[in-house]
């Protein structure tokens, strides 16, 4: 493969190119046997500073994008919105015109409004990366999954990948969609109606209500959590009827193909959207998903950075 | 002021139904069948010569925000537009739910406006929704109608008392027609754009259950009542099939929901949020279907300026609304440039039905009528320069657009406000 990598930023899925994603993935392989060593550290973001830029809430992602970095030898900040200034009333250009004062060179960015890293790219010369902005992309997610499909499975292309819950308010779930559709998976959503709009069959999916139908071919199945957080009050009347229809529980689960893998984003909403014993259980990969995520990070920020060769 | 005499344009005056080319004489701020004496010619071989424009949808932001605009820098974009007379709308602050703001919208105007400004009155006070504003003394205050714009009065009953109300004083009742449950926390249209960007979405259905309200409240009242920037396809068709069961309804459309479409909001910039939001291709197919048919009898801009500083933020936090004064014309000349309107009925939407709407004594160029005239280059090829703009704000999402037709003389009163190149 000849592709290179020419972006600064990492803005979302639906921009790359099959060949880009490809470059990507390969390059976290040899970032995740860095993460192996007894000594975790290379020196090739050396001198360069990094800021994570959290106006949201999280603690996955900017734990894996700091310890990324880290091992990258990069120098790290964190921000989070309610240490930053912008609880002062400063805007977020501001914000990020001062980070770039500071001659940051990459700033990852979380943000609960969709388009925030967009906004920053266009304002700034540093790097953006995006961390998750509303319900629009969550690129790195997206990217480890599918990291931990290919690795699990061998292949994307031709598996069929289902993924269950609130497809509506999840950026988890739309740069899954652009990018196991880019990579030829057959991509089927299901969940409550009123959280899963047929409109989503535009991209290139298929939209089930009938959940058990939706999960029994699938060889993966993705669960995600309802993001009460961005949810308006009307969309489902309880999380008991919820778990009953749509959770993946111990009778759905005993239907699923023997070697179907059991995915979720995290944070896990046990009893839910999934079983807790199923969530433990040997054919769920969430926690290799946390361990791909940090070797995926390292790939976009070195990659993002200009490193050009994929190799650490 | 001297009398003018405009020389051999082509003379687009729908209420006569003229279209011809000859000479239009003002004098003592009327128009005048001849001149009393010697006249400054104004030369306009080639250009249009037609009724003032008037646009019955502008923001100009005074009282309370001459940050984002004043009513001097407003009528001067609205002069560079082609535009005579403007309606402001009664979302300032204060809010003109009393008499005082109307006085000092008058005032302001008598000071610094070029143009003619009418002011409307709210529904309710502080637009809230809740008891009735003192209509009875607004139209006394010089209102020329009401409305909460900005806000949509909810409550059905409310709305059913204030037509009934205005009605009384002879004032039509305009309505930002929008249902806040069904649109709540939205901040672009519900499709395929808004899923794809995952920006909460508000669907077209918000906007037509309040048409389809204010269609049977004014059936039970018997009164107008004229919905503002209408932007979906089924409230077309709804305002359409209610005005051959004769009901008094009227619709206004702006020039960014039958120009646009959501797919611009793609680039998360916010000169594309407004409200209403940019809807679909369908719906804006719709939009300029019932402008041909007569359903939608205005042109309006919607003028919504705001500060810069407040544009240049996350897309969900910034406000609705862009300015529209300057290129409004041009947005709406290329509907007859591509043929899904005739000039006189482009003029119509701009000048006599607003004014019939209003009842002002405009939007015509019979003798004794107020002397305000537009002069257009309907083929001026422009490109828009926002920075260049005479509102003191530049939320465009037309700048370095590529547009054809502009006004070159704006008259108001007998008096040349503006004279382009």
């Amino acid at each position: 493969m000849n592709t290179t990598w020419q972006r600064k930023d990492l803005l979302g899925i639906q921009d790359l190119s099959v060949d880009e994603i490809n470059l990507l993935l390969d390059s976290a392989t040899a970032f995740k046997e860095v993460g192996e060593r007894a000594v975790k550290k290379v020196p090739s973001l050396r001198g360069k500073t990094l800021v994570n830029l959290f106006i949201e809430p999280s603690t996955r992602t900017r734990t894996s994008f700091e310890l990324a970095a880290k091992r990258l030898s990069a120098d790290v900040i964190n921000i989070t919105a309610t240490a930053s200034s912008l609880v002062k009333g400063e805007t977020l250009k501001d914000t990020a015109l001062n980070l770039q004062a500071l001659n940051a060179d990459i700033i990852v960015i979380r943000h609960s409004a969709a388009g925030a890293p967009y906004f920053l790219s266009k304002l700034l010369k540093a790097s953006v990366v995006n961390a998750g902005d509303g319900a629009h992309e969550h690129p790195t997610q997206a990217l480890l999954d599918a990291f931990t499909i290919r690795e699990k499975k061998g292949r994307i292309a031709g598996l069929n990948v289902t993924i269950l819950g609130d497809i509506l308010y999840s950026r988890v779930a739309r740069s899954n969609i652009w990018l196991l559709t880019k990579l030829g998976a057959r991509v089927t959503l299901s969940g409550p109606a009123t959280l899963v709009p047929r409109m989503f069959e535009e991209f290139g999916c298929r939209v089930t209500y009938d959940v058990e139908e939706a999960i029994r071919d699938a060889d993966v199945i993705n669960l995600l959590r309802i993001q009460h957080e961005r949810q308006r009050k009307t969309m489902f009347p309880s999380t008991g009827e919820y778990a009953a229809l749509f959770g993946l529980s111990k009778e759905r689960f005993a239907r699923l193909k023997p070697d179907a893998l059991i995915m979720h984003p995290g944070p896990i909403n046990r009893g839910v959207e999934i079983d807790s014993d199923i969530a433990d259980c040997g054919r769920s990969v969430i926690l290799e998903q946390v361990t791909n995520g940090l070797a995926v990070r390292m790939a976009v920020l070195f990659l993002c950075s200009g490193g050009q060769t994929g190799e650490p | 002021m001297n009398p003018l005499h405009i020389k051999n344009g082509r003379v687009i005056d729908p209420v006569n139904g003229t279209d011809q080319v000859r000479d239009v004489f003002l004098s003592d701020g009327r128009i005048v069948e001849r001149l009393p004496g010697k006249a400054e010619i104004i030369e306009a071989a080639g250009k249009l010569v037609t009724p003032g424009l008037i646009d019955l949808h502008v923001h100009l932001r005074e009282p309370g925000r001459s940050d984002k605009e004043t009513i001097e820098t407003g009528t001067r974009a609205a002069a560079r537009g082609g535009f005579t007379s403007v309606v402001c709308m009664p979302n300032t602050t204060p809010a003109a739910d009393n008499t005082g703001t109307i006085a000092f919208i008058k005032q302001r105007t008598a000071e610094g406006g070029c143009v003619n400004v009418f002011p409307t009155g709210a529904i309710s006070k502080e637009l809230k929704g809740e008891e009735l504003a003192p209509i009875g003394s607004l139209k006394k205050a010089g209102v020329v109608a009401i409305t909460d714009d900005g806000h949509c009065v909810q409550n059905n009953e409310l709305m059913r008392r204030a037509v009934e109300y205005a009605k009384m004083f002879d004032l039509p009742v305009m309505d930002h027609c929008q249902d806040y449950n069904l649109v709540a926390d939205g901040v672009m249209h519900e499709g395929h754009w808004s899923v794809a960007l995952g920006l909460r979405g508000w669907p077209a259905s918000g906007e037509d259950v309040i048409v389809a309200r204010n269609i049977l409240l004014a059936e039970l009242a018997d009164w107008h009542v004229h919905c503002q920037h209408i932007s979906s396809a089924r409230s077309v068709a709804l305002i359409r099939e209610a005005k051959k069961r004769g009901v008094k309804i009227s619709g206004e459309a702006c020039p960014h929901h039958f120009t646009l479409t959501d797919e611009s909001v793609k680039t998360y910039d916010t000169n594309f949020k407004m409200n209403p939001p940019l809807r679909s291709e369908r719906d804006r197919q719709a939009l300029i279907e019932g402008l041909a048919d007569g359903t939608i009898e205005c042109i309006c801009s919607d003028h919504a300026p705001h500060c810069s500083y407040e544009k240049e933020v996350e897309f969900d936090l910034a406000p609705f609304g862009i300015i529209g004064l300057e290129t409004e014309l041009a947005l709406s000349l290329a509907l007859v440039h591509k043929k899904f309107l005739t000039l006189p009925q482009l003029v119509e939407k701009l000048t006599v039905n607003p004014a019939r709407l209003l009842r002002l004594n405009k939007g015509t160029l019979s003798f004794g009528a107020d002397a305000d005239v537009t002069i257009i280059d309907p083929d001026r090829e422009w490109t828009y320069d926002v920075e260049q703009t005479a509102s003191k704000s530049r939320n465009s999402p037309f700048h370095g657009w590529e547009l054809k037709g502009k006004a070159v003389a704006t008259i108001v009163g007998g008096k040349v406000v503006w004279r382009g190149d």
